[in-house]
């Protein structure tokens, strides 16, 4: 195993994959093939999370992403699809205006990035495959389990507070927001009785 | 000390064979290993479920189904018949979207392969020993359904498009009364890896999680109706109604690619009856406990551990089986239902019972620990150490020796390795 180190390899082949399918869903310019460059992209993305060890999050990304948020998308193009292919033309003006913020946002990570020393120089460490389910469950409830100590257990300390809370109000928000989208997006005609029977 | 198959005899294995190699070769040679042998259960087992369905809707129907080929009950039928898809030509339609409409295939079935890949077939016989493992092959499951859609949305054809959107409705509406069948389990267990639920329900029949409490034995009723739903078979086949759309979303195919849906097909059906039958029927172990009485355990032995396991595998794929058996005899039973019934079916029926019976198993659990009237003693093997809770930073530095022989790690040292879960469990009797 020394001749190879795998998890760089393993590393640089799902980032390159990620990219050039990110780079591949603003070229493209059918929007199902789009879908597919992004699959692409969030699953590779997936696989960087699995290769950290974080398998939990990686399977929520597949999960989340991937077969849901994607299938929907997919699922609206053929709804509203006109013809057979939807393809998307990107005019001159908005491919300045999108390599612009984007070139911004790239300048801005690139320093950000290598500024860090942790990041840089040596092989990474391979990475150890640990429950990570469990952690984030009780990290939830107000439990971070990566900062307990053995002096004090008992006492919440500074980042030790629940994210329950916040996480619910988040999705009674999304809860009401599905429930208006649905209020605005019904027929607002009355129906007579006799249209109904038909 | 987990079975062949976990991450900890990968490296052994591919430790053996770079002996004669290259490492980086051996464990290249040691993934192929695996990955050939998972994609037989989906070749192979596709092979053998064909030729099942088409005896058991010929006796369905009063019909004979498949009598010359291969002599007897005309087993080689679906050899034949894969012989011929492979043959035939590979058409695409003018219109269609090559790219999309070439790859699509392959989505779904390497979807159906990556969910095998985290499901364990005996005890610690798993390619890839998720912590997750649970959760990865919802994950992955319902990534099969993508490459439906592409499918029927590539060829340009009105059939398939209204397949592939009819699919789209019904797995993405299926996939939350599914999940909420599965927490259930895993609420009870208190582990998302299927080997440690396995190994929860040793022992006994009495042990299997369907017979844990009334509500366990609800939902699992439940999970079969979604997971048929989510798997596209009949009643719900939906997507391919053969009397409505030709053959909806796969109507352009041929050969080898409309093989590849099959195979993909089959192999999510075998994917979750094995996740059912670890998740409600013990997984490998059996209705008795026939293994641990002749001693055929890990603690008495590898040659004796690999025979419990290989016993562990024939029941295993056995109970798997069986339930694709019900699938096929469910198919040719009941007639299909119209869409809006499959909607009904899951908002208005899967969707509250699972619901209700998440509360009620919660509330059991929480009342009846231990059980009413059966006073059962869960896996005795099972305990979660601290390792599965405890901190990732201070066990990183036993990681990587700890993986290097099998027999070293004793339970009472938990090793943050890739096969901590499985080799913490306190052993019972040793």
């Amino acid at each position: 195993m020394d001749s190879i180190n795998w998890h760089s390899f393993f590393f640089l082949l799902f980032g390159l994959l990620a990219s050039a399918f990110a780079v591949g869903v603003v070229v493209a310019s059918s929007v199902v093939r789009m879908a597919l460059y992004l699959i692409v992209a969030l699953a590779a993305t997936a696989g960087l999370f699995f290769l950290a060890g974080a398998d939990f999050v990686g399977a929520m990304q597949i999960m989340i992403y991937v077969g849901g948020t994607l299938v929907l998308l997919v699922f609206g193009v053929m709804l509203t699809a006109q013809g057979p292919f939807v393809s998307m033309k990107t005019g001159g003006g908005d491919w300045l205006l999108a390599s612009l913020v984007a070139g911004a946002l790239l300048a801005l990570l690139i320093p950000v990035a290598f500024s860090v020393p942790d990041w840089r120089g040596g092989e990474p460490a391979p990475a150890v495959m640990e429950p990570t389910a469990t952690p984030i469950g009780v990290g939830l409830l107000g439990v971070r389990v990566d900062k307990l100590d053995a002096d004090r257990p008992e006492s919440l300390k500074p980042g030790m507070s629940s994210y329950l809370l916040p996480f619910e109000i988040v999705s009674m928000h999304l809860l009401v927001v599905l429930v208006g989208a649905a209020y605005l997006a019904r027929t607002k005609r009355r129906r007579s009785p006799s249209q109904i029977e038909s | 000390m987990p079975g062949l198959g976990s991450l900890r005899n990968n490296t052994l294995v591919a430790e053996f064979f770079s002996q004669y190699m290259w490492s980086w070769a051996a464990y290249l040679l040691t993934g192929l290993i695996h990955c050939a042998l998972l994609i037989q259960v989906g070749a192979v087992g596709a092979l053998f479920f064909i030729w099942a369905e088409r005896k058991v809707s010929g006796r369905i129907q009063d019909r004979l189904g498949p009598t010359r080929v291969g002599g007897m009950f005309g087993w080689l039928q679906s050899l034949a018949d894969g012989i011929k898809l492979i043959t035939k030509e590979d058409l695409m339609p003018d219109g269609a979207d090559g790219l999309l409409f070439r790859i699509a295939p392959y989505i779904s079935f390497c979807a159906s392969f990556a969910a095998l890949m985290a499901l364990p077939f005996s005890d610690g016989w798993v390619a890839i020993p998720i912590n997750t493992g649970v959760f990865f092959i919802l994950a992955v499951l319902g990534l099969e359904v993508f490459g439906v859609i592409l499918g029927g949305y590539a060829s340009a054809s009105k059939w398939s498009l209204f397949g592939a959107m009819r699919e789209a409705a019904q797995v993405v509406s299926y996939e939350v009364p599914l999940g909420m069948c599965v927490v259930v389990p895993v609420l009870i267990t208190g582990t998302m890896d299927l080997v440690q639920i396995g190994t929860f329900q040793e022992g006994w029949f009495t042990n299997w999680l369907i017979l844990h409490d009334p509500f366990t034995f609800i939902i699992f009723w439940v999970y079969f109706t979604c997971a048929l739903a989510s798997v596209n078979r009949a009643p719900f086949d939906l997507a391919e109604a053969e009397s409505e759309l030709v053959a909806g979303f796969h109507t352009e195919y041929s050969g080898i690619r409309w093989s590849y849906f099959f195979m993909a097909e089959y192999g999510s059906m075998f994917a979750v009856s094995g996740l059912a039958t670890i998740l409600f029927f013990g997984g490998w172990n059996g209705p008795v406990p026939i293994t641990g009485w002749l001693g055929l355990t890990h603690e008495t032995g590898p040659i004796a551990g690999y025979i419990g396991n290989f016993l562990g595998l024939v029941n295993f794929v056995g109970k798997t089986s069986l339930f694709v058996i019900v699938m096929i005899w469910v198919r040719w039973t009941l007639p299909r239902l119209r869409i809006d019934q499959v909607m009904k079916m899951c908002l208005k029926f899967c969707v509250p019972i699972a619901a209700v019976m998440f509360l009620g198993a919660t509330f059991w659990q929480r009342q009846f620990p231990g059980g009413v009237l059966l006073k059962t003693s869960y896996g005795d093997r099972y305990v979660v150490t601290e390792a599965d809770t405890a901190a990732p930073a201070k066990s990183k530095d036993s990681a990587k020796p700890a993986a290097k022989t099998a027999g070293e790690a004793s339970p009472g040292q938990p090793s943050a390795d890739k096969t901590a879960s499985v080799s913490h469990r306190v052993t019972k009797g040793s």
